[in-house]
């Protein structure tokens, strides 16, 4: 198992698997998406007390499970690179970061847009609104934080070490509605008792969610490939400009 | 033991050489919560139901705007280097300036509290809770906000980063020290929060220690 993550470390195997997987996952995200989005959208049967603005719950909930499941990634990524110095835990890691970000920011914002209806408030200080706040200052703490230094390994290290300290705010955020007395509801699908939602909205859900996990795999994977080629071409320019001058 | 003491005598001697720096820090924090009484009006109800808000919060603004100073010095003038030669592990030479840091602002802080609390007409069952929270809680900003500190060692307009990158590590020590107070003013035991607290500072001194020493060593490279 070891061999084969290190294994994994390696950019020019890294591309051969990126291009051999990128075209399925593609395709595979767009259904899965577009399936469970208009599933869920169109032909999920409505909220018995919230009428039809539960269907912004398809986008709402997928995005937010991304959101953690992103930054977990992310912190995993940057504590390889930190304890075996792969530079494409480094690259991965510091391109989770603004889809993780993004999605964090679909998730707060489509919530707000559900709150004001649902409790009459655009926003509300309770532990999982505040907690998720805090997270997308994580992420924007992140990105400033690798971007900030002239030296680019050394703003990866950093940004690595901010990852890993960070990692203690996604059990407060999944828990958040456990330990205090929230507004925002509580865990319905992932409890230990089995999800309480009905069949017939489970399964859009479950799909958009699985899709938004295809499309984050999808997106961190060019990333990953467009920065490599990047630095290619800052290698290619050095060696051009060293050699003309 | 030595050279721990040491360096935390180090500091202070310097500190009160310079002096400017850490009374800037209780400039800072003296100021801010003046400005709040121009903000929301004059009211002491207004100003004794937020006046325990206004003091932590503003303690964590005065904590991070000294935090680019924690080690700035040091790197500038290569002590760091030697700091982090010499026989002492650099997680204790860290928990060391950690120490001092916290003796210079954070206890500064607590003692200046009930002044200010005086002059936001904080209720007066309020006093206890809010001086053991800061007590409790100071020292545990000053471990987590030298992660922050050290990180941007180096980084083109660190400084004002270190806010952006400490202050949500700092949120659950403000919430539990706000929750002490608050328990206090309807009644409830005070015990539970202060145990919260505790556990954070403990949580602090392993995890403030650790990863400040890991982003010194990033630094210095």
């Amino acid at each position: 198992m070891p061999n084969f993550l290190h294994s994994l470390a390696s950019p020019a195997r890294f591309q051969r698997i990126a291009n051999a997987v990128l075209p399925w996952a593609s395709v595979l995200a767009i259904g899965l998406i577009g399936t469970g989005v208009v599933w869920g959208l169109g032909f999920s049967p409505p909220d018995y007390q919230q009428g039809d603005t539960v269907r912004v719950m398809y986008i709402h909930v997928p995005a937010a499970w991304m959101a953690t499941f992103c930054y977990a990634v992310m912190a995993l990524l940057s504590a390889s690179f930190l304890i075996w110095k792969h530079q494409l835990a480094d690259l991965a890691a510091r391109a989770a970061s603004p889809i993780g970000a993004s999605f964090t920011a679909i998730a707060l914002i489509t919530g707000s847009l559900w709150g004001k209806p649902t409790w009459g408030t655009w926003w509300v200080w309770d532990a999982r609104l505040t907690s998720v706040l805090v997270l997308f200052f994580l992420y924007l703490g992140h990105m400033a934080l690798s971007a900030a230094f002239d030296d680019r390994e050394r703003g990866g290290r950093a940004a690595a070490i901010l990852a890993c300290v960070g990692a203690i705010n996604l059990p407060i955020i999944k828990y958040s509605v456990e330990w205090w007395n929230t507004l925002h509801q509580g865990a319905s699908v992932f409890r230990m008792d089995g999800p309480t939602i009905d069949n017939s909205m489970l399964w859009p859900l479950l799909l958009t969610g699985l899709g938004f996990n295809v499309l984050f795999v999808v997106l961190l994977l060019v990333r990953i490939k467009s920065e490599l080629l990047a630095r290619r071409i800052e290698v290619l320019q050095r060696a051009r400009a060293s050699g003309r001058g | 033991m030595n050279a721990f003491l040491a360096i935390i005598a180090r500091d202070l001697r310097l500190a009160t050489r310079r002096g400017g720096e850490a009374a800037l820090t209780l400039g800072f924090f003296v100021v801010a919560i003046t400005l709040f009484p121009f903000g929301v009006g004059p009211e002491p109800e207004l100003l004794g139901r937020i006046a325990a808000g206004i003091i932590w919060v503003t303690a964590l603004l005065a904590a991070t705007v000294s935090f680019d100073r924690l080690f700035r010095a040091d790197m500038d003038d290569g002590t760091l280097e030697l700091l982090a030669l010499q026989p002492l592990p650099l997680e204790l030479v860290v928990l060391a300036k950690a120490i001092s840091h916290w003796l210079l602002t954070g206890l500064a802080v607590t003692l200046l509290a009930p002044l200010m609390g005086l002059m936001l007409n904080l209720p007066g069952a309020a006093y206890g809770p809010l001086i053991a929270g800061l007590l409790l809680g100071t020292p545990a900003l000053s471990l987590l906000g030298g992660i922050g500190a050290a990180l941007v060692l180096g980084a083109r307009r660190g400084g004002a980063l270190i806010g952006l990158l400490v202050l949500p590590l700092f949120l659950p020590v403000l919430i539990f020290g706000i929750s002490a107070v608050e328990a206090t003013l309807i009644g409830m035991p005070l015990t539970p929060h202060l145990l919260i607290l505790g556990a954070l500072l403990a949580v602090a001194l392993p995890v403030g220690s650790f990863g400040t020493a890991a982003a010194l060593r990033l630094a210095l490279e």
